[in-house]
């Protein structure tokens, strides 16, 4: 809004923007994460959790709680405070937060459909999607035999459409098929994403650039080493990069032609804000790379609350969340399975 | 519905209505643009109707401006609140600040609005006294007005980022409002110069 947004963004996004960022005051500190990793039992966790955010989820669980349990309570916070948000929002603002779901709501679709492939139980499966990504008809996913069904009988009523109508094949769904339908369904969606960005202008698009330029990197980046020693060709791993983020176009190029772990790393390493994520990382150690990445992540994250009048910290905020539940379910599995020595492997800081 | 704060909406197409207006109606027939015309036009016009447009310059922009600072610090005051109840009362300080805006905006329109006297036309002409008096009551106005309009909109913003980081880190509340006492020095500088320009004013010789 050409550095209006000071003047007019209160006018409407106010409100919620004050809310999300007492949100952020919740998320749980380094002096938290020190005293989960003390804790003996998951009891002791929930004991401490209840001192935190999580408390009116937790505080009424039965005793022998499980892992599970936590994991899924933690979560429901998340998508109360979400949806809390989102009812509050005005068009432009729940646009955006809706734009911030969809990555869970194609994890969901290629969750149920992977898990239809393995003849699972569509009830267990619905159980283990995502809420922030749940659609009404995701139950009847299960039905679809190729991709053009899954389009025709559901997905044609879902925000999904316009990503999955550019990418439709008749090829029947097998795991290579849908771990592509994944990635190209997430391609669109985030150049997508990052054109709704660019439309609002201002900060939010300056802030939103910044953070999906690292996500679709990251991605960049899983899709190459991941698709090292498969079946599938260049070209066709080129395909599944997005049109912007600072390896494009010519990162890109050479990710497509890397064959090994080395010469991606000599690709990543030409931008300079990932040659410090890779210089941290010694030869050999490619274990390490996703916990950087999350680092790396949760830095832009905290660091985009710095600026005031943008839509940016919303998502940050779900970034944040997620980062914060994945590190309470593995404290919890590090304490549930004895494992009490490798709690600190695992744990991202987010202050 | 069209973005209002592009400004396409709010500058170019109003100041090109308004050119256009200009262009075919001003003027005698033989020349584009009277200029001689308009002149005419402006010194004819009774310094009354300046005065008045000063007065109600100074206070309407002041409240404006007020109001817009009020609402900025208000709404993120609200949503911030939520979860820190402890800084409402503190913070209550910015929106005062915003409030002292439009008092200085009611001050000087007072001040100005004493200062119009009643003189009376001599051949339907008002004699340069009169016209002086005028226009430094309409400038006056118009300094403290504009002022007081960024100030209010200043004072606004720093108020809405001081209950926010106060919510986060309430060390922050008393560095941040040094920062909005400044901010909301600003309209008094307008109100200064305000009163100092229509001090002079005399109705007639």
């Amino acid at each position: 809004m050409y550095g209006f947004e000071m003047m007019s963004f209160n006018i409407k996004d106010g409100f919620l923007e004050a809310i999300v960022r007492g949100h952020r005051t919740g998320l749980l500190t380094v002096a938290d994460y020190n005293n989960l990793a003390q804790c003996e039992t998951l009891d002791d966790i929930k004991l401490n959790l209840t001192s935190t955010d999580y408390s009116q989820y937790l505080a009424n669980e039965a005793s022998p709680i499980y892992t599970a349990t936590i994991v899924e309570k933690c979560t429901q916070k998340l998508v109360n405070d979400w949806n809390y948000m989102r009812s509050q929002a005005d068009e432009t603002l729940a646009t955006f937060m809706d734009y911030c779901t969809y990555g869970h709501m194609i994890d969901n679709v290629v969750l149920i459909v992977t898990g239809t492939l393995h003849e699972r139980d569509v009830q267990e499966l619905l159980d283990k999607c995502h809420p922030l990504g749940m659609f009404d008809s995701i139950a009847t996913l299960a039905v679809a035999q190729n991709m053009r069904e899954l389009y025709r009988l559901v997905l044609v009523d879902t925000p999904l459409a316009p990503y999955f109508s550019e990418n439709l094949t008749h090829e029947d769904l097998d795991e290579m098929n849908i771990e592509i339908m994944r990635n190209t369904l997430y391609k669109a969606y985030l150049d997508d994403f990052a054109a709704y960005c660019r439309k609002l202008g201002g900060t939010t698009a300056e802030i939103m650039g910044d953070l999906l330029a690292f996500e679709t990197d990251r991605r960049a980046l899983n899709i190459t080493l991941n698709s090292i020693g498969t079946e599938l060709t260049r070209e066709d791993r080129k395909k599944l990069y997005s049109n912007f983020g600072l390896l494009y176009p010519h990162g890109h190029n050479e990710l497509a032609m890397a064959e090994d772990f080395d010469q991606i790393r000599s690709a990543m390493e030409k931008v300079p804000a990932y040659s410090g994520i890779f210089s941290k990382l010694g030869y050999g150690e490619s274990q390490m790379l996703d916990k950087l990445l999350y680092e790396e992540e949760v830095k832009k994250c905290v660091d985009c609350y710095e600026q005031q009048f943008h839509y940016g910290v919303f998502y940050a905020y779900m970034k944040m969340r997620e980062q914060e539940i994945r590190n309470i379910m593995w404290i919890s599995e590090c304490v549930a399975q004895d494992q009490k020595g490798r709690i600190s492997d695992g744990i991202v800081y987010l202050f | 519905m069209a973005d209002l704060t592009h400004p396409v909406m709010w500058f170019y197409i109003p100041v090109t209505i308004a050119w256009v207006c200009f262009l075919i109606s001003v003027g005698s027939p033989s020349r584009f643009i009277d200029y001689d015309w308009l002149w005419f036009l402006f010194r004819n016009m009774s310094p009354y109707f300046w005065a008045a447009l000063g007065v109600a310059l100074a206070v309407g922009m002041s409240i404006l401006g007020a109001a817009w600072g009020i609402f900025i610090t208000g709404s993120s005051l609200v949503g911030a609140a939520i979860r820190v109840p402890r800084i409402t009362s503190k913070n209550l300080i910015s929106v005062i600040f915003c409030e002292a805006v439009a008092i200085y905006g009611v001050i000087v329109a007072i001040i100005l609005q004493t200062k119009i006297e009643r003189v009376e036309p001599v051949n339907g002409v008002f004699d340069k006294y009169a016209m002086a008096s005028g226009y430094s009551i309409f400038g006056s106005g118009v300094t403290c007005g504009f002022a007081n309009l960024v100030c209010g909109m200043c004072v606004g913003i720093v108020g809405s980022s001081c209950a926010l980081s106060d919510a986060q880190n309430s060390t922050l509340f008393v560095k941040i409002l040094v920062v909005e006492i400044f901010g909301s020095a600003l309209g008094l500088f307008g109100v200064i110069i305000g009163i100092i320009m229509s001090g002079g004013v005399k109705w007639s010789a």
